[in-house]
């Protein structure tokens, strides 16, 4: 349910503008100390045709402004700097490493009599320091996933090799940025899990380790269903971007095959007697073609000593995916990969089909999905858990949302009030259209409920969350 | 593996001694007794009866009117029976005797089997068609005769059915006749094997098993905890099958041997007689010697050394003739003595070289737990019924036996996953995997998880600082929620901040743990936290509020303090009529505390209405 927001509806000739992105740079101030030579710092620019002079200037801009705020604070330097047309993001991931990001504000244009051009209203208000300064962040971790640190490209093959690295991977990663999509969620960056009985879940344990043993290159192995994460024997951080990876971008670019429809069904491959659809989503799309490569994507995660290099196969069968990560100094080759495919395809295939049949059975139990009254979004810090009824399944290019961005804000500025204090906290907000906005802070989690009831009173609201929180977070604990 | 430790049967180590058979010295056993008669000239210097035990010992004279031919006693050593002709018993108790009933067939032989009072006749020519009478409470009941299948029919007709080749005996708690049909080079049968036909106590004889004895030569039959054993005279060894031991490979129930074939355990014998020097070593005894007569279920006699043993089954060699786990695991369950050799092959696929692979110690798992589930069942219904009244239900429901097949959580814990958790050299990946492994076969057949291997679980992971591992099992309901695991995580806080969360939300699911969540709650000064949890569960009327207001002064906070004073004051009101606490609530301190801060005039006064 999209619904319109009344400044929209007031002044049908006003054109709005979501905010974009500006430009988006990466400089070492270390890297040209001395007058003349300040080119040198400037790692990566996006947009790449801007003239050299003024990347310098900006990039000079937000050296002065960091330098600056640090006289007032030298721990904590300046984070953004909001401007009437645009809002910058400062983000120094690794010494001396700065991200910058910049964001024009969302603005609305409202058309001239007279053939005058244009008026531009500037809504600098609109957007908010934590969803950006997260998307920074995600930035970083992303290419740190897939490159490892700045650090490492420096040591490996020094600025050349990393303003490559940098411009390989922001030259893409950028396009999928969808800045005017960006939300509370960002901020949370966290991870869906998929509701499953004790039973299944035990199985698929067994699935993993059995895995594990026979094919004992595995390192690593997480296990998704329906996008959802199930298993992870990666790091929580590491799972983290991992699973936003998985299911921002590789899992949509696959997904059309299988939404293809149901009566063009995949072909089904045939290992031994057993009839399986596992295939692999990344490295070799066909065993069989003799000119296959046995190439998988590497990724960077947390060791005990610093990061590990591994490969990233991941591995799907209908609905369930397996992700197995192998230690890259090893070499795949045909053999494996036929190995893996033999003895995880007919595996997977039929988990996927218990699992199925199990989560069927579990909605069958608690009844026919109602559209419920609320929306709500939940997040739990400690293992990442988030719910939202709020967000439409993620594609590959936008995160749709079923409520009015203005709500969001507000979900957004509780978040930004909760984070800090260290108490439990509760926010009731009417907003201005029939909704009741609500956010709860108990411990380490945080709720934030959307209400639309007309006439409520503060009673009413409270009650209807208490009733919320009964039904659905009763088997945690939860402050009321 | 030396060939000493392959053997799977022995001789018991204490046998049954008796005079040896000789000119002057006749031996008779009698099955229903067990007993051996050794009968001096014809008992005129001497009878000495051997039983199992000692009670069952006499020595007696009689005078000698004959040779005699057999003899036994009732049971209880009560009456004697002697048999000195073909045609006439001797009793030498003076007794009389009624004839009860009679049935006229022709008989070529008999066998009786004394375990289940049957006694089996051979008639007709060939002497194939067996007819079975079952004695019971003084009657005697006709059952239904049945046809023994013959290799050859001869031509003409003659007896072709011996009674050496027969043998009845009660294996799994059925009663079975055992037929060793010999190969002929006229039928179509290579080697010989050993027919079993059930004979169930009502209804049909019916031919049930074929084991394939896979060679020829003269066979004798035993059976020892439910197993058939076929010695094989020539190659002096023996086999042993378990009917209830499925053979994929083969038609159903035709049975190949469980094992390879092995001889007898090396028996020694210490020289008899007085004239016995002490030095002299114990001279081994001749297995499969022609000498031997063998008695059903387990009994094998030498006459000429004056031995009976006790024919036993040793499991712990056949641990490693058995290559396949899940089919050991199989067999050794229904053994008597199998306890500690099943937990001593669980700690084997565990542990060391011969360490089996998941799939394997999921199958073993599996198996141990179908048995442990079935008993738990049994006791349930026991329990149940008993819960119900005797009186109900058509037979009053005997407890089920715990045989040693049931293994337990806390056998599995005690004897091999304690001890293979802490081995250094088996990695931990391996060792969380089998616990849950375990886990999930526990789950599987609905048996409820023991608190002590979710605390072994916990301990693996927290050794190895795999706390997202265990995070992500809380997260499933893997590890059910108990108190005392509950407990177990606040004790890891402060190693793993996130324990809090997952202590407080197991105390919480467990709705009966409201008293630890106030304290958790106090120790980490969120005194408004608690007081908001106790009074959402309806339980603040009875906390006490000493515990409350000394943790809000504890925190320094005077506000606090006032807040949570008050609160307990306006309970007070509530309950009492009046703001003020009682003596027994021992809050006086903190009532002289609280006027300390904030004067006499800020406590609540009693309301007048």
């Amino acid at each position: 349910m999209l619904m319109i927001s009344p400044r929209m509806a007031s002044a049908m000739q006003e054109k709005q503008y979501t905010p974009s992105l500006l430009s988006f740079f990466i400089y070492n101030p270390t890297f040209g100390p001395r007058e003349g030579e300040e080119e040198k710092k400037i790692l990566f620019y996006h947009p790449s045709d801007i003239e050299k002079n003024e990347k310098i200037r900006n990039v000079g801009l937000c050296e002065a402004i960091v330098q600056f705020t640090r006289t007032f604070c030298p721990t904590k330097p300046a984070k953004s700097l909001h401007t009437q047309k645009n809002r910058q993001f400062f983000f120094e991931p690794e010494d001396n490493f700065w991200i910058v990001m910049v964001v024009r504000n969302p603005m609305i244009e409202k058309p001239n009599k007279d053939g005058k051009p244009p008026t531009i209203e500037y809504q600098e208000e609109e957007i908010l320091d934590t969803v950006y300064g997260a998307v920074v962040r995600q930035c970083y971790s992303m290419y740190k996933l897939f490159n490892g640190t700045f650090g490492r490209a420096m040591e490996a093959g020094g600025v050349e090799l990393l303003t490559q690295k940098l411009e390989k991977f922001f030259y893409r990663y950028l396009q999928t940025l969808h800045l005017q999509s960006c939300d509370l969620l960002d901020v949370f960056g966290g991870i869906s899990f998929f509701p499953l009985d004790k039973m299944t879940y035990l199985k698929i344990q067994s699935f993993v380790n059995r895995v594990e043993e026979s094919l004992s290159l595995i390192k690593y192995t997480a296990f998704l269903y329906n996008d959802q994460l199930i298993w992870s024997g990666l790091e929580q951080d590491d799972m983290r971007i991992l699973y936003k990876y998985l299911t921002t971008s590789l899992f949509p670019r696959h997904s059309e095959p299988e939404l293809a429809g149901r009566d063009s069904p995949l072909r089904p491959e045939v290992a031994g007697n057993l009839l399986h659809y596992g295939r692999f989503l990344t490295g070799p799309t066909n065993l069989k073609d003799p000119e296959a490569k046995f190439r998988f994507p590497k990724i960077f995660v947390t060791a005990e000593d610093g990061y590990e290099e591994l490969h990233l196969i991941v591995y799907k069968a209908m609905s369930a995916a397996a992700c197995f990560m192998i230690s890259a100094s090893v070499e795949l080759t045909r053999d494996f990969c036929e190995q893996l495919d033999g003895l995880v395809g007919p595996q997977l295939t039929l988990l996927a089909s218990d699992i199925c049949e199990q989560f069927t059975i579990n909605r069958r139990i608690s009844g026919p999905e109602k559209e419920p009254q609320f929306k709500f979004i939940y997040f739990n810090h400690m293992n990442l858990a988030e719910k939202s009824t709020i967000h439409m399944r993620k594609t590959a290019s936008v995160c749709l949302t079923s409520v009015h961005p203005d709500l969001m804000k507000i979900l957004g500025d509780i978040n930004c009030d909760f984070a800090r204090v260290d108490e439990d906290e509760e926010i009731i907000v009417k907003a201005m259209t029939d909704y009741w906005v609500v956010g709860k802070k108990s411990d380490q989690r945080e709720l934030y409920v959307i209400l639309n009831q007309k006439n409520a009173n503060l009673i009413e609201v409270n009650e209807e969350v208490k009733r919320l929180c009964a039904t659905q977070f009763n088997n945690i604990f939860f402050l009321d | 593996m030396g060939e000493e430790k392959s053997h799977y049967l022995e001789l018991s180590e204490n046998p049954v001694q008796f005079e040896h058979a000789s000119s002057v010295n006749n031996v008779f056993f009698d099955e229903a007794n067990k007993q051996v008669f050794a009968v001096r000239s014809g008992g005129a210097t001497g009878v000495v009866v051997k039983g199992p035990d000692d009670k069952s010992s006499v020595a007696f004279r009689m005078d000698d009117k004959g040779e005699v031919k057999c003899i036994k006693f009732s049971i209880g050593n009560k009456i004697l029976a002697v048999q000195r002709t073909s045609k006439s018993v001797v009793f030498p108790d003076k007794r009389s005797l009624k004839l009860l009933k009679n049935q006229s067939i022709n008989v070529n032989w008999y066998q009786y089997c004394p375990e289940t009072a049957v006694i089996l006749l051979s008639t007709t020519v060939q002497g194939n068609i067996l007819q079975p009478f079952a004695f019971r409470n003084g009657t005697m009941s006709k059952m239904s005769k049945f046809e023994i299948e013959l290799p050859v029919i001869p031509k003409p007709a003659k007896l072709s059915l011996s009674e050496r080749d027969i043998a009845m005996a009660t294996i799994y708690g059925q009663l079975y006749v055992m037929y060793l049909k010999h190969h002929s080079r006229t039928a179509n049968s290579p080697s010989a094997e050993v027919v079993l036909y059930h004979l169930p106590r009502e209804g049909a004889c019916k031919k049930s098993h074929v084991l394939k004895l896979n060679t020829t030569g003269k066979f004798a039959l035993n059976i020892v905890d439910n197993l058939v054993v076929v010695h094989h005279q020539s190659s002096q060894t023996s086999l042993i099958f378990d009917i209830k031991l499925k053979e994929p490979d083969c038609a159903v129930n035709t049975h190949q041997p469980v094992l390879p074939a092995r001889s007898i355990h090396p028996y020694r014998m210490p020289l008899a007689g007085p004239a016995v020097v002490p030095s002299q070593p114990p001279v081994p005894c001749q297995l499969y010697s022609s000498s031997w007569s063998v008695f059903q279920p387990d009994i094998i006699i030498s006459a000429s050394e004056g031995y009976l043993w006790y024919l036993q089954v040793k499991l712990h060699p056949t641990v490693n003739l058995l290559q396949d786990k899940g089919k050991l695991m199989d067999f050794l369950l229904r053994r008597r003595d199998c306890k500690m050799v099943i937990l001593s092959v669980c700690s084997q696929i565990l542990e060391g070289g011969d360490k089996g692979s998941l799939p394997v110690v999921a199958t073993v798992f599996d198996k141990l737990n179908q048995v442990y589930k079935e008993y738990l069942e049994a006791e349930q219904s026991y329990t149940v019924a008993m819960e119900s009244g005797p009186s109900r239900g058509s037979a009053a429901q005997k407890r089920p036996v715990r045989t040693q097949a049931v293994i337990d959580q806390s056998d599995m814990y005690t004897h091999v996953l304690s001890s293979f958790t802490e081995r250094k050299e088996v990695s931990h990946k391996f060792v969380i995997a089998v616990l849950m492994e375990y886990i999930r076969s526990l789950n599987q057949h609905q048996i409820t998880v023991q608190h002590y291997l979710y605390e072994l679980v916990i301990k693996t992971l927290v050794q190895h600082n795999l706390f997202y591992m265990l995070h992500q099992f809380l997260q499933y309901h893997v590890l059910s929620d108990s108190k005392p695991l509950a407990c177990l995580l606040l004790s890891l806080e402060s190693t793993y901040p996130p324990a809090h969360q997952l202590s407080l939300d197991m105390l919480k699911r467990l709705s009966t743990a409201n008293d630890e969540i106030v304290e958790v709650l106090l120790s980490k000064q969120q005194v408004l936290g608690a007081l908001r949890f106790i009074r959402s569960v309806g339980g603040h009327d009875n906390v006490s509020a000493r515990k409350f207001l000394d943790a809000a002064r504890q925190t320094g906070d005077q506000m606090l303090f006032y807040t949570v004073f008050r609160s307990f004051q306006q309970r007070n009101q509530r309950l009492r009529g009046s703001p003020a606490f009682n003596p027994g609530e021992h809050c006086e301190e903190h009532v002289v505390h609280f006027k300390q801060l904030f004067g006499e005039q800020a406590l609540m006064k009693p309301s007048t209405v």
